[in-house]
Formats: C-alpha cells, structure tokens, sequence
C-alpha cells in the first residue's frame, strides 16, 4: 500500500487549499521546534513499509540437547509509530475557499509540538520500550554541572569540550540547551556583550540548539557517524475519521534512533 | 562553487532550498560532462583513449541519474512528471494528453507504473503525498 493510501488523504472533506494551509502551518511548527534532526545524522525517508534496522548483531540461543547445533536470532531494532490527533472545524476549514486566511489551526500547532516533543524525547532521553536508548542516558561521561549562574557556562562548555576531546571525540561541537537554560543564556551578558553570542563565536561550532527535551544542557559532536535518526514514513498528516461538523486528521511518522558512539556527547546536569 | 551560483541572499533561503540549488547545480554539471565526454570521444582518433572517453562519459550519467532520483524523492512535483513522462511509448509531445485523458477517465496512466508513489494524486493537490517533507535539518 502507498503512503498516500494509508494516509487516506483524499477521502478527508478537506478542500485543496484548505489542506495546504494544514500541512504548511505543521511543516512550520515542526520546523521550529525539532531539536535533535539539527544535531543527528538523518536515515531516511524509507517509507511505511520499512519496519527495523539491521543492526549486524545476533543473539544466541542457549545450547540445545545437541551441542554441535548452534542458533542465534538476529538483532533488529524496530522502528516506532507515533500518532498525534488532530481535530479540526470543517466550517473552519471550509472558509479557505471563501477566502479566509487566518483558519483556526491552533489543533495542528498542537499536534506538531507534541510531535517534535516526541521525536526529541526519544532522542535526548531514550525510549526503553522500544530499544532507543537516548542521547543522554547513554552517555558514560560524568555529567558537569549546568551552572545557576549562566556567565560561568563558558567555563563548563571548556571542560565538556576537554572531555570529549579525552574520549577522542572531535568536533565540531554543538551545544543544546533546555528551555530554561536557554532562556537564561540567551538574556545574559558579559560586560554588555551577549553571552550567547560569545557561546557561538568562540566556544562551539553551531547555533545553539534549544531543545525542551532537555533539562540542562547537552555538547555533543557533529563529526558524525554517532548519532542517526532513521525515519520510515517521515512526518506527514493522515485522516482518520470526520463527522458532521469536525474532521479528525492525525500527525504521524515511524522511526528510531540509534547510538553508534555513546561517548560523542556530555550532559550538563541541572543542579 | 554552488553556493555562488544562489539568485537570492542565503540568509533567506531554507537549507532544504540550498540543498535543491545543490542538487539542480550538480545534475547541470554531471549532463555537461557527458556532452563533453560524448564529443571528445567522437572525435578522438585513438581507441583506447576513446574506451576511456566513453567509459567516463557513462559514468557521469550514472552520477546525473543518481542526482536525479534525489531530486525526485525530494519533490512531487518532479516525481509526477518523470512518472508520467519517462519510459513512455509513441510520440512524447503525445504524452501529456495521453494522460490528461486516461486521467480524467479514471485511469491509471502513470498510477500504473508508480505503486509507492504519491504521483497519481491529481495536480490541483499538490500536497497529496502527505508527507511534510521535514527531513534532516543539519546544516553544514
């Protein structure tokens, strides 16, 4: 079956232009607020079809009744399903066509940040249910303090920075930041000159990524190759059902995301 | 380089816009090579060098093939054309018609050839594919 099948698109009473607006305002949404594909390698689109990764690894048996018969099962790591309702007015929708331009989308919003909330969790904190251990669980590095004060970040980055280098972990080296953390960073100054661009200009080699996933803070590597996030049906909108006056379309996507060198990022723990 | 053959300010660009400019830029470069390698080797007068020349030249479609399906895995829009043009039969200025009609008579004229794509929606939803085409947002 398509990904255009299983969606069920065209059988939603959601007019063309209508639609557009849906799927540009959640593109937008999630856009702004995906923290980890900023950071981590990108397998994919594979498509629905596409169920586990290969991971070359084989678990075996223990010895049966003939010790010459040796058998093993192979390790996959599956990906997961998220699915995120949405519910929206089809008078509501239906004033595109009349010309509105302003539609109430605040389900779509919704549905997006729940879903980029998902997709981080996994990421930044791991999913044990389905095998995804997580950026900062998995990490061996003791983690560093995240200061109150934000002016002594810089010190700790250092320190991070020293530690991935030990791990002989090179960069370039991102720093990803709670939503706290972030705040306060981003507000600060060091005799009048903005703390986080000082952060970005002489500390790290990317943007700083905020990530409400994270409590605290994260300096990970970008070199690549540790971290990937391997999509199946990438993000897309779906219907469901619809009544007389409400349509219920849904956000989805499968995936999961892989560790392939633990060492590669360091958490800066909230105190 | 690419990024000096941009029409707009980068900063105003999308990293999924830039990585299209890449691909569109490498796809005219590779097409290029093969004009170059198919002259050259029309008109080199030793073999051998000449095995080499067409050797290269089928090379550089290989790479213009590859640049192509990225392209189309990136953009419905592409991918409903290539389905409905490539690998056509009879007259190619016929093709467009031809699938208008088959279309419109509830048809599967490119449908058929294209089971896991989202090509057979009709052109007036583009966004029929229902994917939202987020994707990797590393920049580089």
């Amino acid at each position: 079956m398509s990904a255009m099948d299983l969606l069920k698109r065209k059988l939603a009473p959601v007019l063309p232009d209508a639609w557009k607006m849906i799927d540009a305002e959640a593109a937008r949404v999630l856009r702004l607020h995906l923290a980890g594909r900023k950071l981590v390698d990108f397998q994919g689109p594979h498509g629905w079809a596409f169920a586990a990764v290969n991971t070359g690894r084989l678990d075996l048996f223990d010895p049966g009744a003939d010790p010459e018969v040796n058998i093993g099962v192979r390790r996959v790591q599956p990906l997961i399903e998220v699915r995120l309702p949405i519910r929206l007015s089809i008078m509501e929708l239906d004033s595109v066509a009349r010309g509105a331009e302003n539609p109430d989308l605040t389900a779509v919003v919704q549905a997006a940040e729940k879903a980029a909330r998902v997709e981080d969790d996994a990421i930044f904190n791991g999913l044990a249910s389905a095998h995804i251990a997580g950026i900062i669980p998995a990490s061996p590095h003791t983690p560093l303090p995240m200061p109150a004060d934000p002016r002594q970040l810089p010190r700790e980055i250092l320190r991070a920075k020293e530690i991935l280098r030990r791990a002989g972990v090179n960069g370039p080296y991102a720093l990803v930041l709670g939503s706290d953390a972030y705040e306060k960073v981003f507000a600060a100054a060091e005799e009048g000159y903005p703390l986080a661009k000082r952060i970005e200009q002489q500390l790290v080699d990317h943007p700083i990524v905020r990530a409400s996933a994270v409590k605290g803070g994260v300096l990970l590597s970008l070199r690549g190759g540790d971290y990937e996030l391997v999509v199946g049906q990438d993000l897309s909108i779906g219907y469901a059902f619809h009544e007389k006056h409400m349509v219920e379309l849904y956000l989805t996507e499968s995936f999961t995301f892989r560790i392939l060198e633990d060492k590669a990022a360091i958490l800066l723990r909230r105190a | 380089m690419s990024s000096e053959s941009l029409h707009e300010p980068a900063e105003l660009l999308s990293e999924e816009t830039k990585n299209i400019h890449r691909a569109i830029v490498s796809l005219v470069e590779e097409l290029e090579a093969v004009d170059w390698y198919q002259q050259r080797a029309e008109a080199c007068s030793d073999p051998d060098l000449k095995a080499v020349l067409i050797h290269n030249k089928n090379e550089e479609i290989e790479h213009a093939c590859m640049n192509l399906e990225w392209l189309r895995r990136r953009s419905p829009e592409i991918d409903e054309r290539l389905r409905t043009y490539l690998f056509a039969e009879g007259p190619i200025t016929e093709i467009e018609e031809k699938a208008k009609a088959a279309q419109a008579g509830g048809g599967k004229a490119s449908a058929a050839r294209a089971p896991q794509s989202a090509s057979s929606a009709s052109s007036s939803n583009p966004s029929a594919s229902g994917s939202l085409d987020v994707g990797s947002l590393r920049s580089r």
